[in-house]
Order: structure tokens, then C-alpha cells, then sequence
């Protein structure tokens, strides 16, 4: 006899589906699995032949073949346990096979025959829901999430026998808890444990309101990666979409809580972290952290310290928004639109410029500046010099508060918003040099300034650019439709230097 | 002869020079009097046991080929048998029997026979001291003055930028070879000077340089120079021996003021103390040269600023940091950042890698 169950396969961060088939026929005893799945999927025969005994079902001692449509895609994992039990229930009638073709199933089983936790159930989901499955089988403690995927059914089983019964006709169990939609936002550091930094906090709020990618540069202890770590106490929230994409990343990788994920990933990798561990890689390929950073922030500190291949395969994901990823004869594609901010010393010493303290050669800052050069320093919007607060700062009282500033942040992205529609930018950061044409009108003033400053030769051509972007979110956050004076000037003084003004140390 | 610079013996000299390089070395504190010597005497105090070996290799030099090797390098000689050899150097204990240059012989000679100024100082000076020496070399080689220095890093290579950012040709006076650069990271500023100015050095194409080169270099600066001005050192520096030997020679010497409380500033400042001529832009050097009053002065009209522009400015200038600066001023973030790019625009503040301003002279 012959059953079918769809279930579905996480390519990248992507669902496929991938239809089980499992064919039983009188011959000697046998359980062949074909159709190009890897190690576990092979173990996953014994796995089942215990399971389906261990739930009090009969193993046929038969002829069993099963197959995993479509052969051509490669499996990996154990989240095909349950889909072939269940085809192998059906197949010889200890389930309805007609009922059991309305089900998508997931999940890995345990020798005892409980359905384990399986990474990966809201991507699942989302590919049932598009395959028009009415009804999706998945580990108990992976329903809630999957249960974020509108229009439908979960069925969150604890075991295969309680599996075969709802397929049967018994009633499904509740959902473990009524879904709360979004999981609360966590307490984040927030800006008012700030005190001085003034400059910086304005470069935090632009960036944040910009999407711009953000350079800080400062003495060790002077407060960069404390400035770094509230960024995401300022940004706004996920939109629905953003949210569901991010949640599910986060599914896939396994590490997600089980409820939809509202606030910005911030993701902050050690230096010693690969290039495959950076952009994404691997057997079977995995995201990155510049995946799972999607729609939040990556956040590099001691950029100079990063080896260069990794820092170099952060270009693509810079350049393109997405990761592309070939192995043999697959390719996968990540996406990866993050926000990236850096951390650095102005030198290996950590004290260039403060008179005496520095010890580095002039070959030191060569080497520095050449290490943090190049594809990544390009992208930088924003480069702030963050220095120690004064004394009298240091007394002072909080100039901000996170919930303050994620308010103005709010707005001014609103403000884009209205303004980049239909121009495939959500935000000035994303501004393409055509957007910048268009959308930036600068008044008189400022137009003059800002030629003044080109002529003198302080902005290279991409230079512009970017401070024009900059400009457009300072005037954004004070609410002008055209960019003034003053805006082109603050925007000019968080600009990059260019390399040649870096390479000028001596 | 077909190039008529340098004598077979003066030729022979500067190969014996780079022959002993490395015995010279060992005995590097005490190198400047073994210089005087006679060739013969210079090989018995440094030889060793290889003495005999030195003596006959010296006599089986080959000038010809020593004078092909600099054809080779670009470098052209004159020795110290020559008319036209500097007379700056003849008051020297122990001339160098050959000036090897790169750039222009003719140019060089040109150069250091009018006026020539030497500007010396720190290796790791600070933002201040980097913008002083590029600004008095400015200054100094726009009225017509050749900056001297030794394309060391720091304020000698702040010195020659400077006179470069005029459009005027400086001298480098090398310790090693004169068509290497030396530190190796200065091979753009190298090319620069070559190519405007002129490179020498006393010893011959393909020498590397050694820790005994440099006071041998130092009193090289300080004699071709009829001034050598001092920004910033640390006591027992080379830019201090440098002045040393110009104050024996019977140089003028200038020193530009620091902070009491830096290090860098202790070298000029014991300098001052021991009679040198206070230095606070290129007009005090003019006066040094041609007698007080010789320049005219011409004060730099700068535009008038804003009163926050230039409440920042001062700030700036008093030596604090962005930051306590734009607080000093009573600026917020947004209109402070705004106020450091419009003095950055309007050349009176440039900023420093680790984010700090230097005011610019």
C-alpha cells in the first residue's frame, strides 16, 4: 500500500517542501529511505522502527520503501522523523491514509516516540500555509511558534501516538499557552545611564533614525561599546513583516523564544569570529551573524582586531543586502540588511593624539589604518570620536532618555518613510545616488557650503554623497523639508576622513 | 674623467666609510672624533683583526666603478678637493670627503648656498608640534628660505611637508644612502623632495643606515644650515645634538615654546634658557636671519568669527579636548558639530587621528 504526508525542508532560512512517500509490499523485511537524504536522515530508520513499537503500533515486517520527493534537493536533519512514522502508520492502515493528506507534519522523534524539539517550526509554518496545507503537526514545544504563521491549524502533539490519534479524528490539544503576540520588550540598557557624550548621543540618534552604518573611534574606556550597546533602546520597533522574517532567522538558527520577536536583533560577534561564521556557511550552510542581525544591528567592536577575510565577507552582504551562498550545486540566499556599527581604537595603543600616553610607531599606525581601510570603512555614514566625558559632565544630569529619543527616532523615520516611497529605500541610508539626487533638496546656504567644502578638497565624490544622506536625517529629526546650513555642517564633521587625510600621520 | 665630482681618494674615503660601517657601529657613542682620522689611523682604531684584509681592499679600490654605481643610482657626487663643495661645511672638524646627491647637484649646491634654515625636532611629537614645523616651513619657504631637515618621521617630516605645501624645493640629509629612503614609509615623501628639492648623504650609494650615521648626520644638518630651529624634543634627543653642533659651528639656534608640563617641550625650552631665539611663527626666524625688524610681519588677516566660533577656537586652542572644548563654548552637540566643521572649512582647525582638533597657526 502506498501513503503520502508532506513535510517541509529548511533550505537556508527558506521552506521547501518535500513530499514523504512511503510504499509497503510483501518481500523480506526491509526499510529502505531514498531520495538524497544525509546521515541522520539514514539513522532515522531505527529511530522510527523504535518509535512506532515503543507507541504501542505494529513495525510491518514487510518489504518498506520510502521516498523523499523531490530527489534532486538534498535533506539533512531529523525533522523528517514524524512525516515518515506517520507514512509508515498509514501505509499499513493503522492510520487513515485519505485523512492523513490534509496534514503537513514536522518534527524529529525519540526512540520512546515523543516528538522533540526541532528547530525551524515557524519557517515550516510559513511554508505550509503557502502550500495550502490546512493543518500542521509539530513538536509541542514549537506550536506557539508556529502558531504565529495566521490562517493555520497547529497541532502541537507531545508524541506519535497522540499524533496518530488527532490523524485518526480525535480531537487536537490546545495550543500549550494562548499565544501572547509579541514577547515582551526586554529591559534594555537604556541612554539615560548616559552622562557627557553629547556628540555621540547625537551620532547614535542620527544613525538610528538614518539606518546610516556608524564608525565610533575613542581611547579604551572612553564608553564605546556602552554608547553601542543602548542603540537598540532607540530604534523602532519591527513592522509585522520585518518581525515574522527575523523570527523566523532566528527559528532556523534554533535560537529563538517562542514568541514573535519585536525589538531589533543586536548582534555583537567576538573578533575571532570566521568569515563563514560572519556572512554565513557551512554543511549544511547556516546564517551568519549578518543574517541574524537582519533588520537590527551588527555590532563590531574592535574592528581593527577582525582578520581581514572575515571583515572582507561582509562586503557582498554590505553591497547587496543579502548573502548569496553556493555549495555544489545549490546556491542559498541570506538575507542581510543590518544596520553596522564598529568600535575602534585610533590606534594599537588605544591613545593617538593624547599627548605622551601614545606609544605606537609610525609603522603601528600604518598597519592600523590599513587594516581597518578599505570595503568596510567605505560604508561608514558616520564616524564619531568618542572621548572621555568631562568632570563636570560626569555630574551633570542625563541628557536623554532611550524612550525620548526612540520617540524623535520614530518620527523622522516616519517623515522618510512618506518621503523614499516607491524608491526601494525605507530609509536615508539606503538612499541609492539616484534617491540622493532627487530627494535631497538643499537650500541656499547650504548648497553654497557644501561646494565650498568640495572644492577644498575635504570630500572625495562618494563623500559627498554620503554627507548628503547624513544631512537629509539631520533635517529630518529637525523636521525641514530642505536641508539647511547647519545640517550639511554637522553632517560634514561626522563625515569620514578620506584614506589620503588618514594616511597623512607622520 | 668624465663627470668631474669626486676624486679617486675621496671617492676611496667614503667607500672605507661604508666598508666599516658596521665596526663603527660598535663604538657608536664615540664615532663623531674617529671620523677625523686618516684613512690609515680610521683602520687601526676600528679594524680589528681584519686590519691587513681593510688595507688591501682599500688599496684595490676601483673609483671607477664606485662612479658608475652612483651613475646607477641617480646620484651624482662633488668631494670636499672641489671648488664649488659648500662652504658651510669646511668649518666642520671632519668634512665629508663626499656629498652624494639625488635631485640635482647643481640644484643642491643652489639651495643650501643661499639660505638655508634647518627645522628638527621630535620623532612622536604631538599635534601641536606637527602643525608648528609645517607652518614656519611654510612660512619660511615661501619667502624664498630652503627648509633643511633629516625626513625623519614626526616634525622632519612635517618640516619638509610644509615647505612642499609651499611649491619650494627642501633638502633631506640622509644618515644611510641618499637613494634609499629612509624610514622605508617615507618613500612618497622620498620621491617628493627628489623631485623638487635634493637628498644627500655621506656615504655612498647602497648603504644601509646604521645607529652611528645619525649624530654623523645631525652635524651635517647643523652646518648647512645658518639656522637650525628646534620644535619639540625630548631631552637627549638627536634634534638636540643637532642644535649642539650648530651652537659650536657658531649657527644661530631657534626654539618654539611648549607646555611646561610636556617632555617634548623640555628640549627647546632648555634651549631657550641657554640663549636661543624664541620662535612663535616663521617672522622670529626672518628676524634671526637678517636682524630684528626684517620682516615686515604681514599678520595673516583672518576673517573675524562668530562669537560661539570663536569661544570654541579658544577652547580649542588652550589645548582641550572636542568635547570640554564645545562645552567651554556653550555649544549643544548639534550646533557644536556644526561649529567644528566651519572652523575645519575655514583652515583654522584640522582634526587629529583619535578625534582631536589641532588649532593651525
Amino acid at each position: 500500500m502506498l501513503a503520502r504526508v508532506r513535510t517541509f525542508a529548511i533550505d537556508g532560512v527558506q521552506p521547501r517542501q518535500v513530499l514523504v512517500e512511503v510504499d509497503i509490499r510483501s518481500g523480506l523485511p526491509s526499510f529502505t529511505i531514498v531520495g538524497l537524504g544525509d546521515t541522520s536522515v539514514r539513522e532515522s530508520r531505527d529511530r522510527i522502527r523504535a518509535a512506532i513499537l515503543n507507541s504501542g503500533f505494529e513495525f510491518p515486517a514487510t518489504r518498506i520503501t520510502a521516498n523523499l520527493a523531490p530527489a534532486f534537493l538534498r535533506k539533512a536533519g531529523p525533522g523528517f522523523d514524524a512525516a515518515l512514522a506517520l507514512a509508515v502508520l498509514a501505509a499499513s492502515g493503522q492510520v487513515p491514509s485519505p485523512a492523513l493528506g490534509a496534514y503537513a507534519v514536522f518534527g524529529e522523534l525519540s526512540l520512546g516516540g515523543e516528538l522533540r524539539d526541532s528547530p525551524g517550526a515557524l519557517a515550516v509554518a510559513e511554508g505550509a500555509r503557502r502550500a495550502g496545507c490546512a493543518r500542521l503537526i509539530v513538536p509541542r514545544q514549537r506550536a506557539r511558534e508556529a502558531a504565529l504563521v495566521a490562517d493555520l491549524e497547529i497541532v502541537g502533539v507531545g508524541d506519535l501516538r497522540a499524533a496518530a490519534e488527532v490523524v485518526t479524528g480525535a480531537d487536537p490539544p490546545p495550543l500549550p499557552d494562548p499565544p501572547s503576540g509579541t514577547a515582551p520588550r526586554p529591559a534594555l540598557p537604556d541612554l539615560a545611564d548616559v552622562r557627557g557624550h553629547a556628540a555621540p548621543l547625537l551620532a547614535l540618534q542620527i544613525a538610528a533614525a538614518g539606518g546610516h552604518n556608524l564608525l565610533m573611534e575613542g581611547a579604551p574606556g572612553t564608553g564605546k561599546t556602552m554608547l553601542a550597546r543602548r542603540l537598540p533602546s532607540i530604534l523602532p520597533e519591527l513592522s509585522r513583516a520585518e518581525a515574522i522574517e527575523v523570527t523566523r532567522i532566528h527559528s532556523v538558527a534554533g535560537i529563538n523564544a517562542e514568541r514573535l520577536i519585536v525589538a531589533r536583533p543586536f548582534r555583537a560577534p567576538h573578533h575571532t569570529i570566521s568569515p563563514s561564521g560572519l556572512a554565513g556557511g557551512g554543511a549544511p550552510p547556516r546564517p551568519g551573524e549578518a543574517t541574524l542581525a537582519h533588520h537590527g544591528v551588527l555590532f563590531l567592536d574592535e574592528l581593527s582586531e577582525f582578520q581581514r577575510p572575515s571583515l572582507d565577507a561582509l562586503r557582498q552582504p554590505l553591497e547587496d543586502g543579502s548573502v548569496t551562498i553556493v555549495r555544489g550545486q545549490r546556491s542559498l540566499r541570506f538575507p542581510t540588511r543590518f544596520m553596522l556599527v564598529a568600535a575602534t581604537n585610533p590606534c594599537p595603543c588605544g591613545y593617538a593624539g593624547v599627548e605622551e600616553r601614545c606609544i605606537c610607531g609610525e609603522a603601528d599606525l600604518r598597519r592600523h589604518h590599513r587594516r581597518l581601510s578599505g570595503p568596510l570603512l567605505d560604508r561608514m555614514d558616520l564616524v564619531i570620536d568618542v572621548q572621555r566625558p568631562t568632570a563636570e559632565e560626569l555630574q551633570a544630569a542625563p541628557a536623554m532618555s532611550s524612550a525620548r529619543a526612540r520617540a524623535v527616532v520614530a518620527e523622522a523615520r516616519e517623515r522618510q518613510r512618506r518621503r523614499l516611497e516607491g524608491t526601494g529605500a525605507s530609509a536615508n541610508g539606503d538612499m541609492s545616488v539616484r534617491t540622493v539626487h532627487r530627494q535631497v533638496r538643499l537650500d541656499h546656504d547650504a548648497e553654497l557650503e557644501l561646494g565650498r567644502a568640495y572644492a577644498a578638497g575635504l570630500l572625495s565624490a562618494r563623500g559627498r554623497h554620503r554627507v548628503l544622506r547624513v544631512a537629509r536625517t539631520i533635517a529630518d529629526l529637525g523636521h525641514r523639508d530642505r536641508v539647511s546650513r547647519a545640517d550639511v555642517l554637522a553632517a560634514l564633521s561626522l563625515r569620514q576622513r578620506s584614506s589620503a587625510e588618514a594616511a597623512m600621520i607622520p | 674623467m668624465n663627470r668631474p665630482g669626486a676624486c679617486d681618494a675621496c671617492l676611496a674615503r667614503a667607500w672605507l666609510l661604508s666598508r666599516l660601517a658596521g665596526h663603527l657601529d660598535v663604538v657608536r657613542d664615540r664615532t663623531l672624533p674617529l671620523l677625523a682620522l686618516s684613512d690609515t689611523a680610521l683602520i687601526a682604531a676600528v679594524g680589528g683583526a681584519r686590519r691587513s684584509d681593510l688595507h688591501r681592499e682599500l688599496a684595490a679600490f676601483d673609483p671607477g666603478g664606485a662612479r658608475a654605481q652612483c651613475a646607477a643610482a641617480g646620484l651624482e657626487q662633488i668631494c670636499r678637493c672641489r671648488a664649488s663643495y659648500p662652504v658651510s661645511l669646511a668649518g666642520l672638524d671632519a668634512p665629508p670627503a663626499v656629498l652624494h646627491v639625488a635631485g640635482g647637484l647643481e640644484r643642491f649646491l643652489g639651495l643650501v648656498g643661499d639660505c638655508a634654515v634647518a627645522v628638527v625636532g621630535a620623532r612622536r611629537p604631538s599635534p601641536y608640534g606637527k602643525e608648528v614645523a609645517r607652518s614656519v616651513a611654510r612660512g619660511l619657504a615661501a619667502a624664498g628660505v630652503t627648509v633643511l631637515s633629516g625626513m625623519a618621521m614626526g616634525i622632519d617630516a612635517a618640516a619638509h611637508r610644509g615647505a612642499m605645501d609651499a611649491g619650494a624645493p627642501t633638502v633631506a640629509v640622509l644618515a644611510g644612502a641618499a637613494e634609499l629612503p629612509y624610514p622605508a614609509g617615507a618613500r612618497a615623501l622620498h620621491a617628493g623632495i627628489r623631485g623638487l628639492g635634493a637628498v644627500v648623504s655621506e656615504l655612498p650609494p647602497g648603504t644601509r643606515t646604521r645607529r652611528w650615521m645619525f649624530p654623523a648626520r645631525n652635524r651635517l644638518i647643523a652646518a648647512l644650515g645658518v639656522m637650525t630651529v628646534v620644535v619639540e624634543a625630548r631631552p637627549g634627543s638627536g634634534a638636540l645634538l643637532t642644535a649642539r653642533c650648530a651652537a659650536e659651528l657658531g649657527r644661530r639656534l631657534g626654539a618654539v615654546p611648549g607646555r611646561i608640563t610636556s617632555p617634548l617641550a623640555r628640549g627647546p625650552h632648555q634651549l631657550l634658557r641657554e640663549g636661543a631665539l624664541l620662535i612663535d611663527g616663521c617672522g622670529d626666524v626672518f628676524d634671526g636671519l637678517f636682524g630684528p625688524g626684517a620682516s615686515a610681519r604681514p599678520e595673516r588677516a583672518l576673517p573675524a568669527l562668530s562669537a560661539p566660533l570663536q569661544a570654541l577656537l579658544d577652547a580649542l586652542a588652550e589645548g582641550h579636548g572636542t568635547a570640554a572644548a564645545l562645552v567651554r563654548a556653550g555649544l549643544d552637540a548639534d550646533r557644536g558639530l556644526a561649529a567644528l566643521a566651519s572652523l575645519e572649512l575655514a583652515g583654522r582647525i584640522r582634526r587629529e587621528p583619535g578625534g582631536r582638533y589641532a588649532v593651525l597657526p
